[in-house]
């Protein structure tokens, strides 16, 4: 680097990062991506058609879908109660918000698998109404949405406190209701972290394993999802095949998170 | 229409905001709330305008005879504009100007082509004829705050209250936008009330100036009057510079001097009975007011300004002797 | 109602609301957390005990003690590195830098352990050589090593970048004109500014290092007593239907989160205090 720089230590930051990076995370992901570009065109679409990927990959991007725009519904509600109303015992639930964050997924797995049982707290309800809850499509719902909600609770909140109160004294004293100062002014200022917060969840979502293995109940074509399945390839030493479910997995998240991100550069009105 | 606010009281916690607080703004008038921060002057305007209340069973606030102390925010028909705009961002000019007429119930609300009109003929009396297509951030500080005025406007206000109208402002920006809401302000005739804390623009657009400190008022007037006659030491030490000279008849009042009401004349031709000796300490000459700062006798300090005529006339320099008249001097006992 | 805030809602709506979220917030993770605790004491607490002191999970709990206190310094030291570089310096790459750091939020965990078996296992690129020099890395400590590091990656980092990108270089510059070295300038100047961001990165890079479970399933082998963590023990004791005794290793993992969440309230709590009382 040619330029002077005032504050030392430019060398040393530089190298180590490039350096860890490199070992812990580029180099294991070419692997990855050129183990499976061993195979050629014709492999990589036969086993990625296969019934029982496109049946993986159909619950996984469905599921996490779906957990993820529950999760922006639930999250902002959460968020909103928890910035704008004081009531007794706000800080514990605002702290408790982040207990999937920390909470190992195993742990949320087996939990989650035994309160939505068909014998559980919850589940046996549900079983009334005709709901399977744990060992469904609907279980691992459940749990990538357990995943997903508070990286929307988290991603809005800021926003919200930081928006303060002119925008909505304004609305009001052009004569708007609550609900259209809700609808039209305050709602509008969200969207960009409501997006962000489902982008979040979703990219999770599509990845997590622990929370769901045990819930899902891993029936091959009906509950089985594709992390599961790669590892499943993975027990019969078929590497070539899960690096290839692998690979094609990263690159449509990649490819989703890209297309968001697009989006929301779009939807971006906070220029200021 | 007139406000009429009458003994209202606002505290936050323990803290007393607004200290029994009456108040008349005539019809069509442009009045100034002048004070420092935390005098309670931008309280008193969200009193007025509905988006704080006083104190239960405090006081009223009165537009034309009418209370409307309980009335909520959106139903007292007040134009704001707040100090940085509020904008909504999302919406460009034209649906920002709009907004107010958008939100009314279907019934009183007017068809798409009367809102049009009504926001295109607001963009041409606030100068932004053809930006309504352009979102906030694409506008200039200036402009937007004339935004914010077109917006406020739009519902057809009976007051139209503004806070801190040119606080963001730039300096060559403020005294130009000062001018044009002053001329903007005769031509349309609404009663305006506005919040500054800055002594010249209150003094310099207001017709009346309401000078606030401690949650409470300590004047109201035409703003001459205001300058000239102020009735407590308050009011003269706010508004511009005044010296404040301690004496023997009453160390605990001092007499209150401006600069420019202070005459110099040579150690000579001192009268005993009005005029004091001191020295000049120090001399800035650079422009047509020439300042000076002196040393009375018994050590105070003394600033003076005269023209630079006058100046020339005396042939002063650093460490001469002078004598000094004070004119105009106020003392509050 | 007249006199109410233009800005809030009516006490019914307000209380509908936070109902709902209370409703929701319980049901979704109180009941979980409960849960766990209760199934964990289900058949009382000598089964609770004697789950938590047999042989295995005593390995188990080891294990992943030393995993975390490996790959958490490292993450850390890496952490710190990072946020220094994209922070205090503008150069080509950067923001390509930053997002290549972001990467493994976007990876699941069964690829980051993925990625290393075909490294470094059997029928992996070094798997040959490996076994010739006789070196094991998949289905033993280095590997469950690789896999925690991978996955914690970011967690140091991604709390430190955006502190101390709004707390800017002012400071710094200031202790080079007067004289400070490299590394005092980090110690005396930047550290204290940082520390509870900084605690609260490794806090929660530690809580996912302990907890870590898919990434760390696929390169262990399940080896009991060997290479299994707490939360793969925990699978293994599901798996074979003993139910109070997963629990109760859950219980805790889950101990460890609530651990986790309320020091994370206290850094909050004490750095908020820390800073007004400058």
């Amino acid at each position: 680097m040619g330029k002077k720089r005032v504050i030392p230590g430019f060398g040393l930051s530089f190298g180590i990062t490039v350096f860890w990076l490199g070992i812990i995370i580029l180099i294991p992901l070419s692997a990855l991506f050129i183990k499976a570009a061993g195979l050629g065109p014709g492999e990589w679409w036969k086993i990625l058609t296969s019934a029982r990927v496109l049946a993986a990959a159909k619950l996984t991007f469905g599921a996490s879908a779906a957990a993820a725009a529950v999760s922006t519904v639930l999250g902002l509600l959460v968020a909103w109660v928890l910035v704008r109303y004081q009531f007794p015992g706000r800080r514990i639930l605002d702290a408790i918000v982040d207990l999937p964050f920390a909470l190992p997924t195993a742990v949320a797995g087996i939990t989650l698998t035994s309160i939505y049982a068909p014998t559980g707290w919850i589940g046996k309800y549900l079983a009334d109404m005709g709901i399977q809850g744990a060992y469904s499509p609907f279980g691992v719902f459940i749990a990538l949405t357990f995943i997903g909600f508070p990286f929307v609770v988290r991603t809005v909140q800021p926003v919200m406190e930081d928006m303060g109160t002119e925008l909505e004294e304004a609305s009001a004293i052009l004569g708007a209701g609550r609900w259209t100062t809700f609808r039209r002014v305050i709602f509008p200022v969200l969207i960009p972290a409501l997006i962000t917060g489902f982008t979040l969840a979703f990219a999770r979502a599509i990845g997590e394993y622990g929370s769901v293995i045990f819930i899902s109940g891993n029936l091959p074509m009906k509950t089985e999802i594709l992390p599961l399945l790669i590892v499943a390839q993975l027990e019969q030493v078929k590497y070539e095949a899960a690096a290839v479910i692998a690979s094609g997995m990263l690159l449509v998240s990649f490819f989703l998170l890209f297309l968001i991100n697009l989006l929301q550069r779009r939807l971006n009105w906070q220029t200021r | 229409m007139s406000i009429s606010i009458q003994s209202i009281h606002k505290t936050f916690g323990s803290y007393t905001a607004l200290d029994n607080i009456s108040l008349e703004v005539p019809d069509g008038s442009l009045t100034a709330l002048l004070g420092p921060s935390g005098s309670g002057k931008t309280t008193l305007l969200r009193i007025v305008a509905g988006l704080e209340f006083a104190d239960p069973g405090s006081g009223r606030v009165l537009f034309h005879g009418e209370d409307v102390t309980d009335v909520q925010a959106g139903q007292r028909g007040v134009g704001f504009v707040f100090q940085h705009y509020a904008l909504f961002k999302h919406m460009t000019v034209a649906e920002n100007i709009a907004f107010g007429l958008t939100v009314l119930p279907s019934s009183k609300r007017p068809p798409k082509k009367d809102i049009d009109d009504r926001v295109n003929e607001l963009l041409g009396l606030v100068k932004l004829d053809g930006l309504g297509k352009r979102r906030p951030h694409e506008l200039s500080g200036g402009q937007r705050q004339r935004v914010a005025l077109a917006r406020a406007l739009a519902i057809r206000p009976k007051v139209l209250l503004l806070d801190e109208p040119f606080g963001a402002l730039d300096a060559q920006v403020r005294k130009d936008l000062r001018r044009w809401l002053r001329i903007f302000h005769d031509e349309i005739g609404l009663t305006t009330l506005f919040v500054t804390h800055d002594q010249e623009e209150a003094l310099e657009l207001a017709d009346q100036v309401v000078v606030m400190a401690n949650s409470r008022i300590e004047q109201v007037g035409p703003p001459q009057q205001v300058y000239d006659h102020p009735e407590t030491p308050f009011v003269i030490r706010f508004l511009g510079n005044v010296n404040a000279i301690k004496d023997s008849r009453n160390p605990e009042a001092p007499i209150f001097v401006r600069p420019h009401d202070v005459s110099i004349l040579f150690a000579a031709e001192a009268d005993p009975a009005t005029d004091r000796l001191a020295r000049v300490q120090h001399l800035f000459a650079a422009g047509p007011v020439a300042k000076l700062s002196l040393r009375l006798d018994d050590g105070q300090f003394l600033d003076a300004e005269l023209s630079r005529q006058q100046l020339d006339e005396l042939g002063l320099d650093v460490g001469d002797p002078v004598a000094v008249r004070m004119q105009g001097a106020s003392r509050f006992e | 109602m007249a006199n109410r805030s233009v800005t809030t809602e009516s006490a019914l709506v307000r209380w509908l609301l936070i109902g709902l979220a209370i409703v929701i917030l319980t049901l979704f993770l109180l009941l979980p957390l409960a849960a766990v605790f209760i199934e964990a004491f289900r058949r009382g607490s000598e089964v609770f005990i004697k789950a938590l002191t047999e042989d295995a999970a005593l390995s188990a709990i080891k294990l992943t003690l030393l995993a975390a206190g490996i790959s958490v310094p490292l993450n850390t030291v890496f952490g710190l590195a990072a946020a220094w570089l994209i922070t205090k310096f503008r150069f080509k790459g950067r923001s390509f830098l930053l997002s290549l750091i972001d990467l493994p939020f976007a990876v699941s965990p069964v690829i980051a352990g993925l990625v290393f078996v075909l490294l470094f296992g059997a029928r992996g690129w070094f798997g040959p050589w490996l076994r010739e020099n006789d070196i094991q890395i998949i289905f033993a400590f280095p590997g469950i090593i690789l896999a925690t590091v991978f996955v914690t990656f970011p967690f140091v980092a991604r709390e430190l970048i955006p502190l101390m990108e709004s707390q800017g270089s002012d400071q710094e510059e200031a202790a080079v004109t007067l004289g400070a070295r490299g590394w005092q300038v980090f110690r005396h100047v930047t550290l204290p500014n940082i520390k509870w961001g900084l605690l609260y990165g490794v806090l929660l890079c530690n809580a996912r290092a302990m907890g870590e479970f898919g990434a760390v399933s696929v390169v262990s082998g399940h080896i009991r007593g060997k290479t299994n963590t707490l939360p793969l023990h925990v699978e293994v004791l599901y798996n074979e239907y003993q139910f109070s005794a997963a629990f109760a290793c859950a219980a805790l993992l889950a101990l460890l989160a609530l651990l986790t969440l309320g020091l994370k309230s206290l850094v909050e709590h004490l750095s908020g205090h820390s800073a007004k009382g400058h």
